[in-house]
């Protein structure tokens, strides 16, 4: 077990190691990097199956036991996250693979292959460390690697969001690093386990105090309102694999990162009203930017932030329905969202660009492309039978569970959301997708027609069909998931077997 | 209290660079600001054991907790690493900040 937890991690280290000594030979590259996530699927898989009950398990590493050593653990929560992530990257490098073999990106493959292993590396890392300061270095690894590949295919415009991204990581890395000092001032421990029981004896202040400042952390790179500007002005201008790749994991690892410490840190302190309005700012004023944007990637990119709003109204709960909620919803999230930015890579190729302004006719263009299209843009907006309906339902009734006039301004604000979604999205298909197509999008499409780079774009069809795939297979798994979910967010909000397993003899 | 003055100061000198135009002056910001959670880690520790952490060469009380040091050891790296980058950055994008000095 102790070799199994810790495969999500080296695993991609070892192949980031080997897809650069690859570098000469890219047949060979594309096939270590593919190889490498499988096996994280794999690995995966076995964590869950393993976790699926309910059972946390601990790993001390180097054999020093808690809270001394450094701990990792898996309880089902990471374990789904993990699967999900890597199921999603693999789907996302075999487009990128597409790509590079089409012959279509100015990427760098030997330059791309060997950082994205990295982020995965950084982002499993996060998922399974039981320690504050390994998840500091595990966002420090997934945000230098996001660093490297958002100037990928570099222009002044990626450079250029590269600053204002990198400069706001930054600030959130030393607020993280001022909250694990304070956290280690106050308990003498950075173990969470640890940190977890000692807390207890804390001032409530002092323990606010930390919960807010996490908050802000992790809110940064979640993209929260106020915190939010950075990101559609840095996700839509970097390539399409980069931007599908953060948009669906990066804000995703930081609201799991809200999840793990205000339950078990800061459980039983009361930050839930503050984050009820944060919930209901981000929806409305990420959706509101949707709506107004012209581009496609800037619209999805409002609507990401203004979607990150539904997982923290669901936090702000505090209940186990609510958390489940916010579980289901995480996993629906992270595919559509991808799915989303890989079509819109697909869009890219008729026109080289995902401005509104001069698409027209998509549906006549390729039929293929606009089912693609509109499957997960449906679940986005939460209509049935899609996943996105699924986990909306699951919140707003938790929300209902619930009851207070805060929370039923909450859910207004959600159900408000869920419908300018869907405006949102109609505004895209009545200018991209409707109506008779511009000559040079013809042109353009006899042109890839006749190229040499026919393989290619079929692996880049086939991977995003397979991403909307996955994203039906998530609503018709609703069930497992959900029974998953609650397991998870029974564990979370207890907290005992997260503490009991790393810590099974007690705190020093 | 001479660390607390330090952290503030190094705090506030951090938070005027990053407030700046050019990502030179912004980086060096960042670098200010890394020290001063550096050292905020150090008063974590706590300043007035610092004997050295090892068997024999000083009484239990007096040793040095060395776990901020590794802490800080680490952020120092990471930090460092960072900087290289955003220099990076600066250079490639001369004169690309988005900024127009006002008249």
């Amino acid at each position: 077990m102790n070799l199994l937890i810790a495969v999500p991690f080296v695993v991609p280290l070892l192949g980031a190691a080997a897809t650069l000594l690859l570098r000469r030979a890219p047949r060979a590259q594309q096939v270590a990097s593919a190889v490498t996530l499988a096996v994280v699927i794999a690995d995966s898989t076995l964590l869950l199956a393993a976790t699926a009950d309910g059972t946390v398990v601990a790993s001390q590493a180097g054999g020093w036991a808690a809270p001394l050593g450094i701990t990792l653990v898996v309880d089902p929560l990471a374990a789904l996250l993990l699967l999900v992530s890597s199921v999603v990257l693999l789907i996302v490098l075999l487009y990128a693979i597409g790509q590079d073999i089409s012959g279509l990106s100015r990427a760098v493959p030997q330059v791309f292959h060997p950082i994205y292993l990295v982020l995965t590396a950084g982002v499993c890392l996060s998922f399974l460390s039981g320690d504050l300061f390994n998840l500091f270095v595990g966002f420090e690894i997934m945000l230098t690697a996001s660093y490297a590949l958002i100037t990928q295919a570099p222009t002044r415009a990626r450079v250029r969001a590269s600053m204002i991204y990198t400069v706001v990581g930054l600030t959130s890395s030393i607020f993280f690093l001022t909250g694990i000092a304070l956290v280690y001032a106050l308990t003498g421990t950075v173990n969470l386990a640890d940190v977890a029981e000692k807390l207890g004896a804390a001032p409530a202040g002092l323990r606010m105090v930390l919960a807010l400042l996490f908050l802000v952390v992790f809110g940064i790179k979640a993209a929260i309102v106020p915190m939010h500007f950075w990101l559609p002005d840095s996700y839509p201008v970097a390539i399409t694999r980069i931007s599908a790749i953060f948009a669906a994991l990066l804000t995703k690892v930081a609201v799991y990162a809200i999840i793990r410490t205000q339950t078990l840190l800061f459980g039983r302190d009361d930050v839930s009203t503050v984050m009820m309005w944060i919930a209901i700012a981000t929806m409305v004023i990420g959706i509101l930017g949707a709506l107004v944007q012209d581009d496609i990637n800037r619209i999805m990119s409002f609507a990401l932030v203004s979607h990150i709003g539904f997982m923290v109204f669901g936090l702000a709960l505090n209940s186990v329905a609510g958390i489940a909620g916010v579980l289901v919803y995480l996993v629906h999230h992270i595919v559509v969202q991808a799915t989303l930015f890989l079509v819109n890579g697909l869009i890219r190729q008729y026109v080289g660009h995902t401005s509104l302004r001069s698409i027209r006719g998509l549906t006549v263009v390729s039929p293929l492309l606009a089912i693609f299209f509109f499957l997960p843009a449906l679940s986005l907006a939460g209509l049935p039978p899609m996943s996105g309906f699924v986990a909306k339902v699951a919140l707003f009734q938790a929300g209902v569970q619930a009851g207070g006039w805060l929370i039923y301004l909450g859910l207004t604000a959600g159900v408000l959301t869920s419908l300018f979604t869907l405006m949102a999205i109609f505004r895209v298909w009545a200018r991209a997708f409707w109506g008779t197509p511009l000559p040079d999008m013809l042109e353009a499409r006899a042109e890839l027609r006749r190229g040499p780079d026919f393989v290619g774009r079929r692996l880049m069809a086939a991977t995003t069909g397979t991403m909307v795939g996955v994203g039906l297979l998530v609503a018709a798994a609703a069930g497992p998931l959900t029974d998953i979910a609650f397991t998870a967010a029974r564990d979370l909000l207890d907290g005992r077997a997260y503490i009991e397993a790393v810590l099974p003899e007690g705190a020093p | 209290m001479t660390l607390a003055l330090g952290i503030g100061v190094l705090v506030a000198g951090g938070v005027f660079l990053v407030l700046q135009r050019g990502l030179v002056r912004i980086t060096f910001g960042f670098v200010l600001l890394g020290h001063a959670a550096n050292l905020l880690f150090l008063a974590a520790g706590g300043t007035q054991r610092r004997e050295p952490p090892i068997e024999g060469t000083a009484a239990l009380g007096q040793m040095a907790d060395p776990l901020p040091q590794a802490f800080v050891l680490t952020a120092i790296v990471i930090t460092f690493g960072i900087t290289i980058y955003l220099l990076v950055l600066a250079a490639a994008g001369k004169g690309d900040d988005d900024t127009e000095r006002l008249p």
